[in-house]
């Protein structure tokens, strides 16, 4: 117990300090640099998402306009859907497929590390090796995805010569399926390990107690690994979201900057220096994930599982 | 000519490098005016078009350094409002002017302390190339280059002594294609929307400019009119956008692109045969051994021009640094530099001194290549023989019709063009 010993051995031995170190006070560092940095900003961004805007400044003020244009012609379905609520759809599909797909892939992967490889040696190599699509920048990744997918790539080469398909593949490259491939290739590896992690703790013994009563492999996989995995699923799973929620720059890039993301809307906005505009935005991008993130705990409890 | 990216590169090594030779320079004794303490100037700008090549001749021809702080456009303007004092000159194009000039952060410069002034290019001063008018629609140089004074925010009608931008750099932007795929001549913007050319078209996703290449595309194709294609109603917003977005739904375009190397890429690699792009871009193609020509269209072309400002605050001492640094820039050699990227000088007598005779007649006369062309960076551009897209500098600064722009409506722009991209 640290606070202990630093309450005996430094802080009273001499009785030159009166203070006891509280949890507060320990806390204190890490708190300023969450209240300077991310706390304050954020006010900061709620405050001026109310804010009025010309084409060089922004005008202290308190206004709905910002919310209104966001929404605007968004409850009357005339002209079909409004450009927000078409951007969202998307953005939420892109989220549940590619949490799908990672979710499937991670747990499996996460599996095979955890219980078919036994040497840690291995372990570490394997490991290594999922986050071999983090090594290159996203500059690299985009160039060399064309020869793969590309109209004149492996892929489409492959099809035309095996006389699957008479014309090139367009769908393959600048579309939702690049999308979700680029998504799920390089965010599986954030499922991988807080589920890796949780099955790591399993027991070894209750396994073998389940298999001795008698249980096949899927009732054990069924009844005691998901059951036991549930925390390392929702940490997994609300990074996944969490950052599909907010991407641009892959979607931008795989989509060829033909399917909206709200990223990209506030990050146009933001160099147009419609920065209040930017800021009720990136508040209602803010509000939904938070939203996601609080159903997903209210399904089960981090602090208690960990 | 070199990639964005590396150049940016090269900035960063070619900084270091100014560094080590000052130091050196001190060592041996370096020249007494400057050597106590060697003046150094804050950069702000997108300094694409700048090489290491032009920090090291500045350095020995004048004993100022140049530190860059290296933005993208949109955040050079972003920049200029918000840190006015963390840069002691901005290169910044025309079109941000009447977006900068009323908020008061940049001076009105002194054209009596520019030595070459009187030889600025008409293009910019009077909107004319070889006598003839030019096209003036968006924003034209002459219309935001005067101020009624030099604090003044407010733009003059008539020629004054102080200007918003001492002006660098200029050009023609047109479409790009890949001759070899699409294999019959191209002179119309309205190819860009050819169902001949489905899903291998582009345009680039920056809205301020990339509306303005879609103007074009619509008016060549007879829908449209526009009064002035730089300053559209919403109603015409709406038109130009609801054309584009028909197109897109139709699978029109491969891909939008907002970087550099996003168009290279999509043109060097196939996926694209015509679209927006930008005159290095066409270079990097080219320098791969890939056929690309930046194709002259008979509407004319999308021009841009930008200049050196300096914030408000500047005087005394640091104002003679930085005007000692522009008429530097004027003086021929960066002129000739430019000239050679296939961009213009603003000042176009001092640079023809600087320029072979071949080089002359290939870059600015439009004559085929007596020998073989090379970049300021000795790569081999064209070939003996070849004549330059689009030919002459009258031929193609003449047949300007229309700058880019900043649009009074500017803000339903953007929506509108946010709403094409989600259709």
């Amino acid at each position: 117990m640290l606070p202990y010993i630093i309450n005996n051995s430094i802080f009273n031995m001499p009785n030159l300090f009166k203070i006891k170190p509280s949890v507060g006070l320990l806390s204190l560092p890490y708190s300023l640099v969450f209240i300077f940095f991310f706390f304050i900003p954020l006010v900061l961004t709620f405050v001026i998402s109310f804010w009025d805007y010309n084409e060089y400044s922004i005008i202290p003020d308190l206004i709905l306009e910002n919310y209104r244009y966001i929404f605007e012609n968004c409850f009357s379905f005339e002209n079909g859907m409004c450009v927000t609520f078409k951007t969202y759809l998307s953005t939420f599909m892109f989220c549940l497929i590619t949490w799908f797909f990672t979710l499937i892939i991670g747990f499996f992967v996460a599996y095979f590390l955890a219980f078919y490889v036994n040497s840690l040696t291995w372990q570490i190599a394997l490991f290594l090796l999922c986050t071999i699509p983090f090594w290159t920048s996203n500059v690299i990744r985009m160039i060399s995805w064309i020869p793969l997918l590309g109209r004149n790539g492996l892929v489409n080469d492959f099809f035309l010569s095996t006389g699957l398909t008479s014309t090139p593949q367009e769908w393959l490259l600048y579309s939702g399926f690049s999308v979700v491939l680029a998504f799920v290739h390089l965010y599986t590896l954030f499922m991988i390990v807080p589920i890796f992690n949780s099955m790591m703790r399993i027991d070894k013994s209750i396994i073998e107690a389940a298999y001795d009563s008698g249980a096949n492999g899927f009732q054990i996989l069924w009844n005691i690994i998901i059951p036991l995995c549930k925390p390392g699923i929702v940490i997994g799973s609300i990074f996944v979201i969490t950052v599909v929620m907010g991407d641009f720059i892959t979607i931008g890039i795989m989509g060829g900057q033909q399917i909206p993301s709200i990223g990209k809307i506030i990050y146009v906005e933001m160099s147009y220096l419609q920065l209040p505009a930017a800021a009720a935005n990136a508040v209602i991008l803010l509000f939904l994930t938070l939203l996601i993130i609080w159903i997903m705990t209210k399904m089960i409890d981090i602090r208690k599982e960990l | 000519m070199k990639k964005n990216i590396t150049r940016r590169n090269m900035l960063k090594t070619s900084t270091a490098a100014v560094g080590a030779v000052a130091g050196a320079g001190l060592l041996k004794g370096f020249p007494a005016i400057h050597a106590a303490d060697a003046p150094v100037i804050r950069y702000l700008g997108t300094a694409v078009n700048m090489g290491d090549a032009v920090q090291k001749r500045l350095f020995d021809d004048t004993g100022i350094k140049v530190k860059f702080i290296v933005k993208t456009t949109d955040e050079v303007v972003k920049t200029i409002f918000t840190q006015p004092n963390s840069f002691d000159i901005v290169d910044s194009e025309y079109f941000s002017m009447p977006k900068l000039v009323p908020s008061g952060n940049l001076l009105g410069m002194d054209t009596k302390r520019i030595k070459e002034w009187d030889n600025v290019t008409s293009a910019f001063t009077k909107g004319e190339v070889a006598g003839k008018k030019i096209g003036d629609q968006g924003t034209a140089p002459k219309k935001v280059m005067y101020l009624k004074g030099s604090n003044s925010k407010e733009f003059a009608s008539e020629p004054t002594q102080h200007v918003t931008l001492i002006p660098t750099v200029y050009n023609a932007d047109t479409l790009g294609i890949r001759p070899d795929l699409i294999k019959r001549p191209i002179s119309t913007w309205a190819e860009l929307l050819n169902p001949e050319f489905k899903g291998k078209a582009s345009i680039l996703n920056i809205p301020s400019i990339g509306i303005m290449d879609a103007a074009m595309v619509v008016e060549s194709m007879g829908e449209y009119k526009y009064p002035d294609k730089g300053n559209m109603t919403k109603k015409e917003i709406d038109l130009t956008m609801k054309i584009f977005t028909e197109a897109k739904k139709a699978g029109q375009f491969r891909a939008f692109w907002s970087d550099f190397n996003e168009s290279v890429n999509l043109m060097a690699s196939g996926e694209v045969v015509i679209q927006s792009m930008w005159s290095p871009a066409i270079t990097a193609v080219r320098t791969k051994g890939i056929p690309c020509v930046y194709q002259p269209l008979k509407e004319g072309y999308r021009a841009w021009a930008a200049g050196f400002g300096l914030p408000a605050t500047t005087k005394g001492r640091q104002a003679d640094i930085c005007y000692e640094f522009i008429n530097w820039y004027l003086s021929g050699w960066v002129g000739a530099y430019l000239n050679r990227q296939g961009y213009y000088s603003a000042v176009i007598p001092t640079a023809k001194k600087y320029m072979e005779s071949y080089e002359w007649d290939y870059w600015m006369l439009g004559k085929p290549a007596t020998a073989d062309i090379m970049s300021p960076e000795g790569k081999k551009l064209a070939s003996k023989g070849e004549i330059r897209d689009g030919g002459s500098y009258e031929a193609r600064m003449g047949s300007v019709e229309c700058w880019n722009a900043t649009m009074d409506e500017n803000k339903y722009m953007v929506r509108k063009w946010n709403e094409m991209i989600a259709s």
